[in-house]
């Protein structure tokens, strides 16, 4: 899926996204919640990122941060060759048809108040300068492609079950015909059985129409169907950047590793077999990340250096990114001294079942 | 399953009914099912399919109005615990069921201690008194792996994270020892990882302790790791019920069988396409008449419009002990 001739349509590079704490009597800055601390990766056109991880670690943020819906601390967000980061707010508002969100819970991003009808013609109406009967047809076009029956137009959210409030917002997303969406969990809220009529709708809707996808999930199941390429991110920072198969059949960042284990399989005779890694306490809050590699308090390899020196995000196997001390360009392929194989860990904590 | 020993928890033909401004919603309609010692029975189903109404209805949790638990049996070690006295009642629940929720945050109450929750069970239901119980809630932190439990005990459920408040609410349901823990959910708020502590830390105290257990989800994934027994709930019913390895490796219902299809894997062959089960669940309004997933099976044929399909045996067995599911469609008969 990757020719290397494919052009990205976004690149993030370093990007920062720190939010202030200001305590104490007179409200002063006395220290940051590094939600996102220095993140950079591309996503070309066409394909479907995947970033995974788990809460409060910053996968929302970035998302957030790539649209601009925050002011940026730090670094560059190129979608499309504009640097987003930068735009002026004329600027920034003429960009905003090239790049839609699909929110969380949608219930809460839909206006009780708007009909159908209102709310996916609102970005129309602040955008285009379509006729009222033009604008109705566009909407009809819209509600067609995202399997909503036209009947509905002038029907309220309320009126709709989760995965129908959920096509409704795929349909505002999509009403300028943008090129880059970030769907942020767009399928945390919804039941199991209605969850794949969703995702196979965002993947239909991408071959016809050629659209990007940050993909924003803490499934890690669903992300292995419907991204290429895979972030995973811990406390601000991506520990792997891998392509898909590559990162399900053999992760090589120790969280990585450790994650993946941890996700539970609809299938009692593997679930009895598999060995798991089980982390042990919880995320350190990014208010105050540990110092050096920012996994080192809870990594089952971790050596003294960990605690010293921030690994870099680096190539270690073509199109792999890692971000470890002890998985190095040289020793990635063959499997076993430095760590990073799934097996035969002696020091992971793998408990059986 | 051999049907020698007696089943803990007996429920038989359990119906539960909220009335609405809208009518009639039959939430549970005729659930039963049993749990011997020391098992562990998985529920699935998703949100309204009525796994959590039919547990909370089992120890009188639900309201009423608008609930009414109007018709069955709940058999606690022989007693109907449906007809005993409100008094009694409560000294079922906490002591002799032990109940963990979801949210281990809205659950756990934020203006006291965690110590002094732990310990108002203790003092209720076995009658220690404080030295005694404060000595006992720190061993049951100890029990449920939160580190220097004794000045933890002093903590506010703010202080801790969320899977740390859902160890402490499972330290409150095991506080007075019950035979019977029901889990409603109480991994499905927190992280994988932390999912997997979970997980690992029940099954540890699964075999210390030798309880029996009710696991709540609407996760296959879980309930393959850890469930001896399953049952598939579907608009209020049973529409399935095997050990945990025959419900995998051959669901009969349709529903099961598509379930399992609709969730993709993080191991194994990578599906193209997901199936998808079309529709939407059903509204529970009025008696059922006709199989609730009629609407949206494949198999569906006149029958199953007509006349709610009862729970019957697959192979030997009785309902309930064997595999057994509710549904008019023979696979072996049409699939050919």
């Amino acid at each position: 899926m990757l020719d290397a001739g494919r052009r990205k349509l976004v690149e993030v590079r370093d990007l920062k996204m720190y939010f202030p704490i200001y305590s104490g009597l007179l409200r002063r800055h006395t220290g940051d919640v590094k939600a996102v601390d220095g993140v950079s990766f591309d996503i070309f056109e066409g394909e479907t990122l995947g970033l995974v991880g788990e809460s409060g670690c910053g996968k929302s943020t970035v998302g957030r941060a790539l649209l601009r819906l925050y002011e940026l601390t730090g670094g560059s967000v190129v979608i499309d060759g504009d640097d987003v980061a930068k735009l002026s707010p004329e600027a920034l508002r003429q960009k905003r048809p090239t790049m839609q969100m699909v929110f969380q819970d949608p219930q809460a991003s839909l206006n009780p108040r708007m009909t159908l009808a209102g709310i996916i013609g609102e970005p129309l109406d602040e955008h285009t300068s379509l006729t009222a009967p033009e604008k109705l047809a566009r909407i009809y076009q819209l509600m067609d492609q995202v399997g909503l029956n036209r009947n509905f137009a002038n029907r309220y959210p309320h009126e709709f079950s989760g995965g129908q409030r959920q096509r409704i917002g795929i349909a505002r997303a999509l009403a300028l015909n943008p090129k880059f969406i970030v769907c942020d969990e767009p399928i945390a809220a919804l039941d199991v059985s209605i969850q794949a009529q969703v995702v196979n709708l965002l993947e239909e809707l991408q071959d016809r129409l050629g659209l990007t996808y940050l993909f924003i999930s803490h499934d890690l199941s669903m992300v292995r169907h419907i991204a290429d390429r895979v972030a995973v991110m811990y406390l601000g920072q991506i520990a792997e950047l891998s392509p898909r198969d590559e990162l399900y059949a053999q992760p090589l960042h120790p969280y990585a590793i450790a994650l993946l284990s941890a996700v539970p399989e609809p299938d009692p005779s593997r679930e009895g077999a598999r060995q798991r890694i089980i982390l042990q306490g919880d995320v350190p809050s990014p208010a105050n990340p540990p110092k050096g590699c920012n996994f080192s308090t809870r990594c089952p390899q971790v050596q003294a250096i960990c605690h010293r020196l921030q690994p870099d995000l680096i190539e270690v196997a073509p199109l792999r990114f890692v971000a470890c001390h002890f998985v190095q360009p040289q020793q990635a392929q063959p499997a076993g001294s430095t760590g990073g194989t799934e097996a035969t860990e002696p020091t992971q904590q793998g408990v059986n079942a | 399953m051999p049907d020698g020993a007696m089943p803990v928890l007996d429920v038989r033909g359990l119906k539960t009914v909220f009335r609405t401004r809208g009518g009639e919603v039959h939430a549970v309609n005729a659930v039963s099912f049993h749990l011997m010692p020391g098992e562990l029975l998985g529920v699935v189903g998703e949100s309204g399919s009525g796994k959590s109404v039919t547990m909370m209805s089992l120890i009188g949790l639900l309201p009423s109005p608008p609930a009414d638990v109007r018709e069955g049996q709940v058999l606690l070690g022989g007693v109907d615990i449906l007809k005993v006295s409100p008094e009694e009642l409560r000294r079922v629940r906490g002591a002799r069921i032990g109940f963990v929720f979801q949210d281990p945050m809205t659950s756990l109450n934020p203006v006291f201690t965690v110590g002094n929750q732990i310990i108002e069970p203790l003092r209720a239901h076995m009658g220690l008194n404080k030295a005694q119980a404060e000595a006992r809630a720190v061993e049951l932190l100890e029990l449920v792996g939160i580190p220097d439990a004794r000045n933890r005990l002093r903590s506010y459920p703010h202080q801790f994270s969320g899977g740390m408040r859902q160890r402490v609410m499972i330290a409150i349901a095991l506080a007075c020892d019950p035979e019977v823990l029901i889990a409603d959910e109480p991994t499905t708020a927190l992280d994988v990882t932390i999912q997997a502590q979970i997980i690992e830390l029940v099954k540890e105290l699964r075999h210390k302790l030798g309880m029996a257990i009710v696991w709540i989800t609407h996760d296959l994934g879980v309930i393959a790791g850890i469930a001896d027994r399953v049952m598939v709930m579907y608009g209020g019913q049973v529409v399935e019920q095997a050990p945990v390895k025959d419900l995998f490796a051959d669901p009969r219902h349709p529903y099961t069988r598509a379930l399992l299809k609709t969730i993709p894997k993080v191991s194994g062959v990578r599906e193209a396409r997901l199936q998808v089960i079309d529709g939407q669940p059903p509204i529970l309004a009025g008696a059922p008449t006709a199989c609730p997933f009629r609407a949206r099976c494949a198999h569906a044929f006149a029958r199953c419009h007509a006349e709610n399909p009862q729970r019957r045996a697959i192979g030997a067995g009785r309902v309930g002990y064997g595999h057994d599911v509710a549904c008019h469609w023979d696979p072996e008969a049409t699939d050919a």
